[in-house]
């Protein structure tokens, strides 16, 4: 089975990259929001071939059934949805700085690559257990609480701030 | 000779029956896929015969009954119907989308059923065979994850159309959903506390053992209903295909299989949410009343037996939808979304606080998962239940329709009829 997983990882990994790349170069926002769609589908997949099958469920659940479906509403309420000539790049300026954080992104995967010399190794295949949430909700709720009981706050202060901003423009 | 049978499917396997190979297991998983398959296409066409006849009891007519006997064939005739009309493609759409969005409402239907378990263990000569297509460990969540991409088809129909009514259709969709998915989720919380697990089988065992959890967990029962009513798009909740407002909503400008893909999706939906119901608050396969149905030994005729509970508590839920849609009308846009946000989901949120604090209560107690353990919770709910409508709603959500009408206010409105030009003379 440790091969099947490992084809399927780096299978899903060549689709999640190239839908990545479509995203980022379609006109179309619609087309676009769906290859990222896409993306987030197979990110899914890789957690799923990493044992993470609880990771892989929310994020199916939480980017690609809600976050996406909220930003193609978005899309449709604007009626941005067909292919449009602006595009984020214009003038010799922002295409250099552009071409430069590429570059930048290069040279870190570069000495990244070097650095490791193999790609991180596929965990060990577990015994599944029956309770696959409880390794993620008790450090969680132990060890990380603090952590996580700050980004609710966090979170809070996010819809306190959402919400007024969409009142002022009520009224 | 009868008799013989009888005995023969209640042949006992050896409850020590070894895991199943990974070559038996890949061919079950085949077996089962095409059953599962197969068992909800023929099901599908048989209840838009089976809604048409129950719309047509319900309103005193006959339906159809001119195909085959007493109409049974008329699904046949659709399906061959829809096959040889015409496809047209409305000039403004955009193409690729608008040949992908049917297929995206459909895939996710037929994946959801994948998890759910319809019948206890079948025992056979090569091991052990479990009664789910994929008996995943996290089992429900799958469910959600999945259920959560069949707005997408809806919503890409509708944009794709390039028609206002079909963009209101899709854009009402992916609200409405987005909106009561959170109550859909949050309603079950309480049930995988109680369970303590997300896999589905445990979630049964713990019904079995203790209580359904129609009795346990009313209240989530309650808005899970509810929550699943609006994820399926169903009456009342059908407003991204109102007819009286966007003609056919999302998918107007469909003809033919396309368009009978979007309406084997909506069924197919009705039918996962009904047998998620079931498995949720209803015990799934369990057979009330005893526990020998969740033990080993097993054998084919519990696997039948199981099986056919199952299928029977399926069917009661799929008349219920149908049921439903022809003694509620649809709501308002703005009803709905204050039904979702302001009602639903602070109640769902309550609620699992309340329950919350009643399993750490019981568990300091002692009490242990059993009858006490079920009676108590059940007592909670009733209170809980009827503090809910009794109190805090007082007949405003449950009858939408006949929303109570203050004396003054019934003036007002007569005063306004007799102002109107179209009044009669002389007035009722």
């Amino acid at each position: 089975m440790g091969l099947f997983y490992t084809f399927h990882f780096y299978l899903f990994g060549v689709i999640a990259i190239i839908s990545a790349v479509a995203f980022v170069t379609r006109r179309s926002p619609v087309a676009a929001a769906l290859w990222l769609v896409n993306t987030m589908f197979c990110l899914a997949a890789l957690y799923v071939m990493m044992d993470a099958q609880f990771i892989g469920a929310i994020q199916v659940l939480v980017y690609a059934g809600a976050i996406m479906v909220v930003f193609l509403f978005v899309v449709m309420l604007l009626n941005l949805g067909h292919a449009s000539d602006v595009t984020d790049i214009v003038g010799g300026k922002t295409k250099l700085a552009a071409g430069l954080v590429g570059l930048l992104l290069l040279a870190e995967v570069f000495v990244l690559w070097k650095d490791d010399g193999a790609p991180a190794p596929v965990p060990a295949q577990q015994e599944l257990e029956p309770g696959v949430i409880d390794q993620v909700a008790a450090p969680l709720f132990r060890e990380y609480l603090l952590a996580f009981e700050i980004t609710s706050v966090l979170l809070l202060a996010a819809i306190v701030g959402a919400v007024v901003l969409a009142k002022r423009r009520v009224t | 000779m009868t008799w013989s049978l009888v005995l023969g499917l209640l042949q006992v396997a050896d409850p020590q029956a070894p895991p199943v190979s990974t070559s038996v297991f890949v061919i079950a998983t085949v077996i089962k896929m095409i059953i599962v398959f197969t068992v909800l296409m023929v099901g599908v066409a048989l209840l838009t015969l089976a809604e048409r006849k129950i719309s047509a009891w319900i309103q005193d007519r006959h339906g159809p009954n001119r195909v085959g006997w007493h109409g049974l064939l008329q699904p046949a005739a659709d399906g061959v119907k829809n096959i040889m009309k015409e496809e047209t493609y409305p000039d403004a759409a955009y193409k690729p989308l608008f040949i992908m969005a049917p297929a995206l409402a459909f895939i996710p239907a037929m994946l959801t059923f994948a998890v759910i378990p319809f019948a206890s263990p079948l025992p056979t000569s090569k091991g052990l065979i479990e009664m789910v297509v994929a008996p995943l460990p996290i089992g429900f969540l799958y469910i959600l994850a999945i259920a959560s991409l069949g707005v997408y088809g809806i919503v890409l129909a509708g944009w794709s159309s390039n028609n206002k009514y079909s963009l209101l259709g899709g854009l009402r969709s992916s609200a409405q959903m987005v909106s009561y998915e959170i109550s859909m989720g949050l309603s079950t919380v309480a049930v995988l506390l109680v369970a303590g697990n997300v896999a589905l089988n445990d979630i049964i065992w713990q019904q079995a053992t203790t209580v359904w959890n129609f009795f346990g967990l009313t209240v989530a029962f309650i808005i899970f209903l509810i929550a699943a009513f609006a994820e399926t798009n169903r009456l009342p909740f059908d407003l991204p295909e109102a007819e009286s407002e966007l003609i056919a909503g999302y998918h107007m400008e469909y003809s033919a299989m396309k368009f009978s893909l979007f309406f084997i999706a909506e069924y197919s939906n009705m039918v996962t949410a009904s047998a998620l119901l079931v498995t949720l608050f209803f015990g799934g396969w369990d057979i009330p009343f005893t526990l020998w149905d969740n033990l080993a030994p097993w054998s084919i005729g519990k696997t039948l037996l199981t099986g056919l509970f199952f299928a029977v508590k399926v069917l009661f839920f799929l008349f219920f939808y149908m049921w439903i849609r022809w003694t509620l009308p649809r709501f308002r846009y703005d009803q709905l979304m204050s039904l979702g946000w302001r009602v639903l989901l602070p109640v769902a949120l309550v609620y699992i606080v309340i329950i919350a604090g009643t399993l750490l209560i019981l568990d300091l107690l002692g009490i242990r998962p059993g009858a006490l353990y079920g009676l108590i919770l059940g007592i909670l709910n009733l209170v809980l239940a009827g503090v809910l409508f009794l109190i805090l709603d007082s007949g405003r959500i449950i009858s939408p329709a006949s929303g109570r009408v203050e004396a003054d206010q019934l003036r007002r409105l007569r005063a306004m009829r007799s102002r109107s030009p179209l009044a009669a003379p002389g007035g009722d």
